[in-house]
C-alpha cells in the first residue's frame, strides 16, 4: 500500500468521526412530554424546548419566582411549549435581564423530576434595532471551560 | 425638513458603480479573451522544477539565493511564453477596451467613495428622515461611534467590502499589468454581485434587489400611521446604537474583518485568471503575498472581535464558538492551509491541486459565512446573527454561482496539472506542509460541520421533511474536544516541518530533532510539575506548544543571523505556539473566584446540596458598603457611578440629575474629580446616562486597594446589558461583572411609612436594626435652606448599628417664617429615610416617621484568567511574522514582474 493510500484513509477516518460525533453531540428540539420520556427512560441528554411564559388573563407573567436575597443563583418560571404543557423550569444562576420581555424561550437541559433543570436560556425579545424582528439572546449558568 | 438631495445622490452612486462594475467587467472579459485569442500559440504548462527559489537556501548558512539565482538552469521553453505573452502585449489589438475597463473601474471607485460619503454625510448630520441614520444613530451618539453607526446594518457593511474590494482593485490594476485583464474581469464580477446586494431594486411585488442604504424612513415604513397624517415627518432622534457596539474595538473590528473579506478575493481572482489562462501554477507567485496579507488580517480581525467580546461581552471569554465567530474562523483556516500549499506547489502537484481547491474554498467559504450570518438562517442559533433583510434568495444565487464557476473552471483545466512521478517522500518539506494543510482543513471542516447545524434542517425542511436537529448544548466542549487535537498536531507539525523546510532534517537522518525535543520534555516536565497541571489533555498541549515554541525559535536564531527577512514563518509559528499556551492557561486554568463561601446553606434543594454544596455557586450578592470576603480578596460595592463626557473616571449617579431623553444631566452638587472642580452645581453637563458603573472595591491580602467598575447599560427599548471590568496585571487578569443588579433606572420603591416616638438614648428597632436617638441638637445649617434669626431648626441624631459598625442619620426638623420644615435623611446602605416629624415638648418625646426600601445590591462574579496577555503578545508575533512573510514574497513577486516573469 502506497504512502498516500494510508493517508488518506487516516483522513477519511477523521472526518468520519467528525461526523459521527457530531450528529452524536447535535442535540434535537422536543416538547417537555418528550422531555420527560426521556428522563422517564433514563436518557439524561440535554435537549432543546421551546416555548412561551406562562401569562395570565391580563398578560401578567405567572410563576416567576427570583429572589437574589434569599439565593442569587436560583432562578424559577414556567413555561407553555408548543403542546402546551406547561412546565416548572429551573435555573441556577442569576435571572436573565431581559427574561420579562421574550417573546419567545428556549430552554437547554433535562428534565428532573417536577421540573425542568436548564442550564441555558435562549431568549426571543423584540428587537430594539429591528422593528417587528426577534433577537436572540444567550444566557448560560455555568462558566466556559476549555 | 426632508434632505433628500443627499440621498438621491448616494443613491446615483450605488447604481453608477453597479453599471460601471458591470461594464468594467464586461470590458476585461473582452480583453481577456482577445488576448487569449492572440495568445493561443499554446502557452505551455510546464512544471520547472528549476523555478523554485529562495527556500532551497540552507538556514544554517543563514544564506539564501534570492530569485535571480535559480534563473540560470531555467527552460528556453518558460522565457519564449513569456515574450509571447509581452509581445501580444505590445500588439494588443483591442487596446481600447481596455482603457475603457480600467475606467470603468475607476469611476466605480469614485462612486463607492461617493457612496461612502453621502452616507456618512446624513449619519453624521442626524438626518433622522433617512431609515439607516434613524435605526443606527442618535443625537446622544459620541461623534467618535458615529463612523461605527455607518457599519451597524447590513447595508453598511456590504458597503465596507464594496469599498475594501473597490481599494484593492486599483491597486492591483496599478501593480500588476500581466495578469490585470482576466483577474480584473473576476474581480469586478464579484463588486458588481455586491453592489447590487445595496441596489434596493424591487421589481414586481416580490422580486427584490439588494437593499438600499438611502431609504427614507417614509418609504422604509409605509406602513407607519404617522406617515398617513404628515408625510413629511422627520423624527426628533434616532434610535441609536447598541450600547455594547459603543466600543473603540467596534470602530476598527469591522474594517479589519471585511478588509480580511476583500483580500480572500484577490487569491481567488488570481487563480481563476491562472486557470483560465492555463497557467495553473503561474498564478501563485503573485497571489501568495496576497493571501499572506488576507491571513494576517483576516486573523486581527478575528482576534479584534475576541478582545471585544472579552471586554464587552458577559460570556467570561474571547472565544465562545457562536456561529458568526466560526463563520470566520473556518475561511481563516483554509486561506492558512491554501498558503501552506501555495508554498509547495511548485514541486509538488499534489500541492499544486490543494492550492488551487483551497484558495477558491477560502473564498467561497466567505460567502458561505456571509450567508450564513446575513441570511437569518442561524436563526435562534446565534446570538449575534443579523436579521434578514430579505435577500437571503440573492445570497444563496451569489453563493452557488462561484461554486459553479469556480469548479466548473477548475475542472475543465484540471487534465493541465500534472500528476507527480512518485510520491512525496516523508522525508521532504512538500509532505509535512501537505500534512500540516490537511490538518488544518480537518479542523475547518469539524467546524463548519456543527456549525451548518440550521443549514441541514432548511435543507430538509425545503425537502418537506421536518429535521429538529439542534446545535449541541455544550458547543464550547463540542468544539475543543476536536480543536485542542487538531492544535496539538499543528503545533508538532509547525516544528517538524520548519526543520524539514530548513533541511535541517535530511538524509533520512532525524537526529537534529532530537535536542529540541529533550529540550522540550524537560521544560514541560518541569512546567507540568510546577505548575499542577494536573489535566492530561492540557499536558499533551503544553508539551506541543512548547515543542513549537523551541523548534521554531532555533530556527528563528539560525536564519536570523543570515537573512532575517526569510524568518517570518518561524517568527508566526512561534506567535502561534505562544497564543496557544496562552489559551491553554488562559481558559484552562480560569478560576471563578467569587464563590459563595459565606458557609450558610442557602437552598436545601438538590441542585444545591450535591457535589458538596458548590453546585453553581459562582455568583455573590455584595450589599452597598458591606464587606464581604470573596477568595483573598475583601469585596465591597460602593454604590453605583455615572461617567460624564469631559470628566475623566466616574462619580456618584446621585451627583446628577439625568434630563429624561436626553444625554446631558443637572449637577446636584460641585463635580470634583481627583481635586479639581470639572463642574459647578448646577451646570449642565454631558454624560453617558444609558450607563451605569458599579464600583466594587477589591482590598487584597496585603492591604492594597484595587476597584473596578463593571457596567450596566440601559436604553428605553432595551433591558439591561452587562459588561465586565477587567483588572489587568502581567500575570493574570481579574475579571468581574455584574450578573444581577437592582433596575437603575426604576425609582425607588419606598414602603408604608411606620412611626415611632421614642425620647432621647432610647433604643428602637428600625428595619432590624438597633437604633439610638442620641442626641437633638439646635442647628444654624441645613442644606438647600436659610436660616434666619427668627426661623429654628434642630437636627437628630440617631445612631443604627448593622454588623460593620453604625451608621449616623440627622433628620432636620426647621421653623422658617412659620412654617414647618421637615428634612428626611436616607441611608443607601440601611434602605431607610428617616423623618423627624413631630417634637413634643411637653413629654420630650420624638416622633420619626420611617420608610424602608430594597437595599441596594449587586450579584457579582468574578473569575481569574492567568496569562492571558501571553494570548495576545502571541497574536502580535503572529502579525509580524505574517507580514515578515508577505513583505518578503511581495518582494519575491515584483522582481520577477520586473522581468516579466509574473
Amino acid at each position: 500500500m502506497k504512502l498516500s493510500h494510508i493517508f488518506g484513509i487516516i483522513v477519511i477516518a477523521i472526518a468520519i468521526a467528525i461526523i459521527v460525533s457530531t450528529a452524536g453531540d447535535a442535540s434535537s428540539y422536543v416538547t417537555f412530554n418528550q422531555a420527560a420520556q426521556m428522563a422517564k427512560e433514563g436518557n439524561d441528554d440535554m435537549i432543546h424546548v421551546v416555548g412561551k411564559l406562562k401569562k395570565n388573563a391580563t398578560g401578567q407573567i405567572e410563576g416567576l419566582f427570583y429572589q437574589p436575597q434569599i439565593d442569587p443563583n436560583h432562578f424559577e418560571f414556567t413555561l407553555v411549549d408548543n403542546d402546551n404543557r406547561v412546565q416548572k423550569v429551573v435555573y441556577n444562576a442569576p435571572k436573565p435581564q431581559d427574561f420579562d420581555r421574550s417573546e419567545q424561550v428556549v430552554v437547554i437541559g433535562s428534565m428532573r423530576g417536577d421540573h425542568f433543570q436548564c442550564n441555558k436560556i435562549l431568549l426571543k425579545c423584540p428587537s430594539k434595532y429591528q422593528d417587528g424582528k426577534l433577537e436572540t439572546t444567550e444566557h448560560e449558568a455555568k462558566t466556559a471551560r476549555l | 425638513m426632508i434632505h433628500t438631495t443627499v440621498g438621491n445622490i448616494g443613491h446615483f452612486f450605488v447604481i453608477l458603480s453597479f453599471v460601471t462594475a458591470l461594464v468594467s467587467t464586461v470590458a476585461y472579459l473582452l480583453v481577456a479573451l482577445s488576448q487569449r485569442r492572440a495568445d493561443n500559440a499554446p502557452v505551455e504548462f510546464e512544471r520547472t522544477e528549476q523555478l523554485e527559489y529562495a527556500e532551497v537556501a540552507s538556514a544554517g548558512a543563514g544564506r539564501t539565493s534570492i530569485p535571480v539565482s535559480s534563473k540560470g538552469p531555467r527552460s528556453g521553453k518558460k522565457t519564449t511564453s513569456g515574450k509571447a505573452v509581452n509581445a501580444s502585449n505590445a500588439a494588443e489589438p483591442r487596446n481600447d477596451w481596455r482603457v475603457l475597463a480600467r475606467w470603468a473601474f475607476y469611476v466605480h471607485g469614485v462612486a463607492v467613495v461617493g457612496i461612502v460619503a453621502a452616507l456618512f454625510y446624513i449619519v453624521s448630520n442626524h438626518y433622522f428622515e433617512y431609515h439607516y441614520a434613524w435605526s443606527y444613530s442618535s443625537k446622544a451618539l459620541p461623534a467618535e461611534y458615529i463612523i461605527s453607526s455607518f457599519w451597524h446594518g447590513q447595508e453598511g457593511s456590504f458597503l465596507l467590502w464594496i469599498f475594501w474590494n473597490a481599494v484593492l482593485g486599483v491597486i492591483l490594476i496599478n501593480t500588476n499589468r500581466k495578469w490585470e485583464a482576466p483577474m480584473m474581469t473576476v474581480f469586478a464580477l464579484v463588486q458588481a454581485f455586491l453592489a447590487s446586494m445595496i441596489l434596493g431594486v424591487v421589481f414586481g411585488d416580490t422580486l427584490k434587489i439588494g437593499s438600499s442604504p438611502f431609504l427614507l424612513l417614509r418609504e422604509a415604513m409605509p406602513d407607519a400611521p404617522i406617515f398617513a397624517t404628515d408625510p413629511l415627518f422627520v423624527p426628533e432622534d434616532g434610535k441609536g446604537m447598541n450600547p455594547l457596539l459603543q466600543n473603540y474595538w467596534m470602530v476598527i473590528h469591522p474594517p479589519t474583518l471585511f478588509l480580511g473579506f476583500a483580500l480572500t478575493l484577490v487569491p481567488f481572482a488570481y487563480c481563476m485568471a491562472g486557470l483560465w489562462r492555463n497557467q495553473p501554477l503561474e498564478w501563485i507567485r503573485p497571489a501568495l503575498p496576497w493571501t499572506l496579507l488576507g491571513a494576517m488580517i483576516l486573523g486581527v480581525g478575528i482576534m479584534m472581535g475576541g478582545y471585544w467580546a472579552y471586554e464587552t461581552l458577559n460570556f467570561g471569554g474571547y472565544w465562545n464558538w457562536d456561529p458568526v465567530e466560526n463563520a470566520v474562523y473556518v475561511p481563516w483556516l483554509i486561506m492558512v492551509a491554501s498558503l501552506h500549499t501555495m508554498l509547495i506547489a511548485k514541486r509538488s502537484s499534489t500541492g499544486l491541486k490543494t492550492a488551487i481547491i483551497l484558495t477558491i474554498a477560502q473564498f467561497i467559504l466567505i460567502l458561505y459565512s456571509t450567508f450564513l450570518t446575513r441570511s437569518g438562517i442561524l436563526g435562534n442559533a446565534s446570538v449575534h446573527s443579523f436579521t434578514d433583510l430579505g435577500l437571503s434568495g440573492q445570497l444563496l444565487v451569489y453563493l452557488l454561482a462561484f461554486v459553479v464557476l469556480s469548479v466548473v473552471l477548475a475542472a475543465r483545466k484540471w487534465k493541465l496539472i500534472p500528476s507527480d512521478e512518485q510520491e512525496a517522500s516523508v522525508y521532504t518539506k512538500e509532505f509535512w506542509l501537505f500534512i500540516g494543510a490537511t490538518v488544518l482543513c480537518l479542523a475547518a471542516f469539524q467546524v463548519i460541520a456543527t456549525t451548518s447545524i440550521p443549514v441541514y434542517n432548511s435543507i430538509l425542511e425545503s425537502f418537506g421533511k421536518v429535521s429538529n436537529l439542534a446545535l449541541p448544548v455544550d458547543q464550547i466542549a463540542h468544539y475543543n474536544k476536536f480543536q485542542v487535537w487538531f492544535f496539538v498536531v499543528i503545533a508538532l507539525l509547525t516544528g517538524v516541518g520548519q526543520y524539514m523546510w530548513w533541511r535541517k532534517v535530511e538524509n533520512k537522518n532525524w537526529n537534529a530533532l532530537i535536542t529540541p525535543a529533550i529540550l522540550t520534555l524537560l521544560i514541560s516536565a518541569g512546567l507540568i510539575a510546577f505548575g499542577e497541571v494536573k489535566n492530561p489533555i492540557y499536558m499533551v498541549l503544553l508539551v506541543s506548544a512548547t515543542f513549537a515554541l523551541i523548534t521554531n525559535g532555533s530556527i528563528l536564531i539560525g536564519i536570523a543571523q543570515g537573512n532575517y527577512r526569510l524568518s517570518g514563518g518561524a517568527v508566526a509559528h512561534i506567535g502561534m505556539a505562544l497564543m496557544l499556551i496562552g489559551i491553554l492557561y488562559s481558559s484552562g486554568f480560569s478560576r471563578v473566584i467569587s464563590l459563595n463561601n459565606s458557609g450558610i446553606l442557602i437552598s436545601k434543594q438538590d441542585e444545591f446540596t450535591k457535589n458538596d454544596n458548590k453546585e453553581n455557586k459562582e455568583n455573590v450578592l455584595l450589599w452597598l458598603n458591606q464587606p464581604e470576603r470573596m477568595g483573598k480578596f475583601q469585596l465591597t460595592y460602593r454604590g453605583q457611578r455615572i461617567e460624564a463626557r469631559d470628566v475623566p473616571g466616574y462619580f456618584p449617579r446621585s451627583w446628577v440629575n439625568v434630563v429624561e431623553g436626553d444625554f446631558h444631566g443637572i449637577a446636584q452638587r460641585d463635580i470634583e474629580v481627583n481635586g479639581k472642580v470639572y463642574h459647578k452645581k448646577g451646570d449642565t453637563l454631558a454624560l453617558y446616562p444609558e450607563n451605569t458603573y458599579y464600583e466594587v472595591e477589591y482590598r487584597e491580602p496585603d492591604g492594597k486597594i484595587f476597584t473596578l467598575y463593571p457596567r450596566a447599560q440601559v436604553n428605553d427599548r432595551m433591558g439591561l446589558v452587562v459588561s465586565p471590568d477587567i483588572e489587568r496585571k502581567t500575570g493574570r487578569d481579574l475579571y468581574t461583572y455584574v450578573s444581577s443588579v437592582p433596575d437603575p433606572t426604576a425609582e425607588n420603591r419606598w414602603e408604608k411609612t411606620e412611626t415611632y416616638s421614642v425620647a432621647i438614648k432610647d433604643t428602637f428597632f428600625l428595619n432590624d436594626y438597633v437604633a439610638i436617638l442620641d442626641d437633638v441638637v439646635r442647628t444654624t445649617e441645613v442644606d438647600g435652606m436659610e436660616i434666619g434669626p427668627n426661623d429654628a431648626a434642630v437636627k437628630a441624631r440617631v445612631r443604627v448599628l448593622d454588623k460593620n459598625g453604625e451608621h449616623i442619620l440627622s433628620p432636620a426638623f426647621i421653623i422658617k417664617d412659620r412654617m414647618v420644615g421637615r428634612q428626611a435623611e436616607t441611608s443607601d446602605e440601611l434602605g431607610l429615610r428617616l423623618q423627624l416629624n413631630e417634637i413634643d415638648p411637653r413629654t420630650g418625646k420624638f416622633t420619626f416617621a420611617v420608610n424602608r426600601t430594597q437595599r441596594d445590591y449587586i450579584v457579582l462574579k468574578a473569575f481569574e484568567k492567568p496569562l492571558i496577555n501571553v494570548l495576545w503578545i502571541g497574536t502580535l508575533i503572529l502579525v509580524i511574522g505574517f507580514l515578515m512573510a508577505t513583505v518578503r514574497r511581495y518582494r519575491e513577486f515584483s522582481k520577477m514582474r520586473n522581468k516579466g516573469m509574473a
